[in-house]
């Protein structure tokens, strides 16, 4: 074990994925001779070589087109965009091909390409370095789409996503990239180490997609949220001293949904949080399914925090961001009703 | 584990830290060499002037050759002091964000010509697309630099509201675009632009701009296909100052062939031009302008010039080029090209230079401490967060209001607790 942030984290899953697998290459914008601009690919390309990570022209649609085709012809590439937000030129090639190679030809040709890609604000990054758009992937049927919330998720779901012979959209929280986020802006950066999640593994190790994760047991209310949400959460609950479960869904697409129900069954009552916008989140995919399951067992209606329905603004972040006093009040609120 | 022997060819940086500066791929033609055809020339007749570099001014500040646009020289001073406002505006706004008081800042150290000469050379009703580094437009076009800070500054006085990253300025009274963060979607924005003006009959046109990197993405592609098909009077200007990020120009593809000629290679006039020498700049920008104007259709210019300071302030170059490899550009500083030429005709001098400098200095601070006192990111006014919900749809719809109302509830629940966690 090693203590690890969770860019080292990422690097090291392609590290050990490049050493062992000689399909895989990493390709995207500057993440060859530089690394990467948050670092994640450090490394890599003096070690492996610019044939196997690959630096790129700034065309996500390009990037995504020929990680397909290296797919298809036997590679198993690693792509990164460079910011999520940036992902839309390269929309098509996902959704129109990615996303349904498998089902369109019997399984005569399938890409299995994961793309990573930050994702999430609270960077000071404005609207175009801070969006969350993981609903508008899990909507599309054939992606598998997963967000860690730590150095050890990330890099066992990274190793995942990488052996997985399907398509895997693979968003990293970037304000989590060094440490942990409360968010409580004003307080000094923290690091993973010491973090028990930042304790990873050097070798290789899986984390199963599909697998949510109960960060936190409790009976009086159920938490289901991803991402850096997972720590504005257990935050949140602290400052309440509330019993509350916290689940970290980890795997959007597909969804451990009896994890998730079993703890809502459990405990009555349900918040949902991400940061991404309300309106046709993912949340309200969740706030459906576990309704669908546990409606006999519900005391409150399931209620949901998340961004607003705006474009995230550079100088209103905190205002925007779904913050721990959102969280709170969310909380406080859900657990006044009664049936 | 099996080797794998590959064949890929990838592009080979001229010199990375540590190694002496390699500009010997740049292709330079002298000044004055390359010659002018008439406005209404074919497509195909511009394929020399793809490749080519044409230039006005020579090693000894001398304008030369079929290029050179005879400019008075109450131009070229009011040129020479926009490229100069630009590069004091641009380290005075370097240094507050290393201070802190702005997030984020983009220079365009050693670029200024390209923009600044291009707002001469085009007329006031002509609408500009600029990228992130295209301020010298902004500044050419007379924006107040006052303006542009507000905007750094998300402040009271910010014409985005506090919406937007600093740098993505708009200014809609000067026909300057909203810039976007996103590549190169502003260029077929811009002919789509010019296509309005035709169908309207009007004989304005539009001009655009996008680094070389970005030349990468589909929309460069899109928007040189439409300008050609519709022969739509605009402008595309590429500025190639060798380096996107950390990736150089050969990775944009430009190894062996220039970006210029991907305009003859769709259907456009193609022209290569020193983007350091602002005579060369005004020359062809003025070319193409009445090209389009004249209904002969769209140009594609690339500017050959280089990026003297970091991407970003979130960039580090030492990381991926050698330190100090401006001086050894074989194209010069853009600035003390233009000084030297209107030296050597009589028409400047070093003292002027100096008192120029120090007076825009002065505007430029006294500038700044104005734009502190409309708020910072830091303390002093601030906009009201509220506003954020503004301008998402032209009326608020029920859940917008309904959020507004939740986060006003919000806000004075933090004021309650006297914390705004
Ligand atoms: C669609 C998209 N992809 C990636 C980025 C990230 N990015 C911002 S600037 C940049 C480099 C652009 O280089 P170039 O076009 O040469 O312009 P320059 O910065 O040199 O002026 C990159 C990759 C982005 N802003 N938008
Ligand atoms: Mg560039």
């Amino acid at each position: 074990m090693t203590a690890m942030s969770m860019v080292q984290a990422l690097n090291s899953a392609m590290e050990v994925m490049l050493a062992r697998d000689p399909r895989v290459v990493i390709l995207g914008e500057d993440v060859g001779y530089f690394g990467g601009v948050f670092r994640a690919t450090e490394g890599l390309q003096s070690r492996y070589g610019a044939h196997r990570v690959i630096d790129t022209p700034i065309a996500e649609g390009g990037i995504v087109g020929a990680a397909i085709g290296m797919a298809a012809n036997g590679l198993r590439p690693v792509a990164e965009i460079q910011f999520a937000d940036y992902i839309y030129p390269a929309y098509d090639q996902i959704v129109s091909e990615l996303a349904r190679m498998r089902y369109r030809s019997a399984a005569a040709f399938t890409a299995p390409v994961t793309i990573r890609t930050p994702c999430g604000g609270g960077i000071r990054g404005g609207q175009t370095h801070s969006q969350s758009p993981e609903g508008v992937f899990a909507h599309v049927s054939g992606l598998k789409v997963v967000m860690p919330s730590n150095p050890y998720d990330a890099k066992g779901m990274l190793i995942a996503a990488i052996e997985d012979d399907d398509p895997v959209i693979f968003f990293e929280p970037k304000r989590l990239y060094n440490g942990p986020f409360d968010g409580d802006p004003h307080k000094a950066a923290e690091s993973w180490a010491g973090h028990p999640m930042g304790d990873v593994p050097e070798g290789h190790y899986t984390v199963p997609i599909g697998k949510a994760a109960v960060v936190r047991a409790g009976n009086a209310v159920t938490v289901v949220t991803y991402g850096t949400m997972v720590h504005v959460c257990l935050a949140a609950v602290a400052d309440l001293g509330l019993d509350a479960e916290v689940v970290d869904v980890r795997s959007m697409v597909p969804l451990d949904i009896d994890t998730l129900a079993a703890s809502v069954a459990k405990t009555g009552r349900c918040l949902i949080a991400h940061e991404a916008t309300r309106f046709g989140g993912y949340g309200a995919e969740l706030s459906a399914s576990l309704q669908e399951r546990c409606f006999w067992h519900l005391q409150a209606p399931i209620q949901r925090v998340a961004g607003w329905d705006t474009p995230y603004p550079h100088a209103f972040e905190w205002e925007y961001f779904p913050g721990r006093l959102r969280v709170r009040r969310a909380l406080e609120a859900l657990m006044q009703v009664s049936a | 584990m099996t080797r794998i022997e590959s064949r890929l060819h990838v592009p080979e940086v001229p010199a990375r830290p540590g190694e002496e500066p390699d500009f010997s791929y740049v292709r330079i033609s002298p000044a004055g060499a390359v010659p002018r055809p008439p406005i209404g020339v074919a497509v195909r007749e511009t394929v020399p002037l793809a490749e080519d570099l044409i230039r006005v001014l020579d090693d000894e500040g001398a304008a030369i050759g079929p290029w050179d646009p005879k400019l008075p020289p109450d131009t070229l001073r009011a040129g020479l002091r926009e490229m100069l406002l630009t590069r004091v505006f641009d380290d005075r706004m370097q240094r507050t964000q290393r201070q802190g008081r702005i997030s984020f800042y983009v220079r365009s150290w050693g670029e200024e010509a390209v923009s600044v000469a291009a707002a001469h050379a085009l007329r006031t009703g002509d609408m500009l697309f600029p990228s992130y580094r295209n301020q010298g437009l902004f500044i050419g076009r007379g924006t107040p630099v006052l303006d542009l800070m507000c905007q750094l500054l998300s402040n009271t006085r910010d014409m985005c509201k506090g919406r937007q990253l600093p740098v993505m300025y708009h200014d809609a009274t000067r026909r300057l675009f909203s810039i976007s963060g996103n590549l190169a979607t502003q260029y077929p924005q811009a002919v789509g632009w010019a296509m309005a003006a035709a169908i309207k009959g009007e004989d304005h046109i539009a001009a655009a701009w996008v680094g070389e990197g970005s030349t990468a993405e589909a929309d460069f592609h899109h928007a040189m296909l439409f300008a050609k098909v519709y022969r739509a009077p605009v402008v595309l200007n590429v500025v190639n100052n060798q380096w996107a990020i950390s990736t150089f120009q050969g990775y944009a593809g430009g190894e062996q062939r220039s970006f210029a000629a991907r305009g003859p290679g769709l259907g456009l006039a193609g022209l290569r031009v020193d983007g350091n020498d602002f005579l060369a700049v005004y020359a062809a920008t003025a070319w193409a302008a009445e090209r389009a104007r004249a209904g002969h259709g769209a140009t594609l210019i690339e500017h050959v010039t280089y990026r003297a300071g970091a991407h970003s302030t979130s960039d580090d170059p030492s990381r991926y080029r050698p330190k100090d490899e401006f001086p050894a550009w074989p194209l010069g500083d853009p600035v003390e090209r233009l000084k030297k030429h209107l030296i050597g005709l009589g028409e400047w001098d070093d003292t002027r230079h100096a008192a120029l400098l120090a007076e825009l200095e002065t505007e430029v601070a006294a500038a700044w401490k104005q734009a502190m006192s409309f708020g910072t990111n830091n303390d002093g006014a601030r906009l009201d967060p509220a506003l954020m919900f503004d301008d998402v749809f032209k009326v608020l719809p029920p859940h917008l209001e309904a959020q507004r109302a939740e986060l006003e509830a919000e806000l004075a629940a933090a004021r309650d607790a006297g914390a705004a966690t």
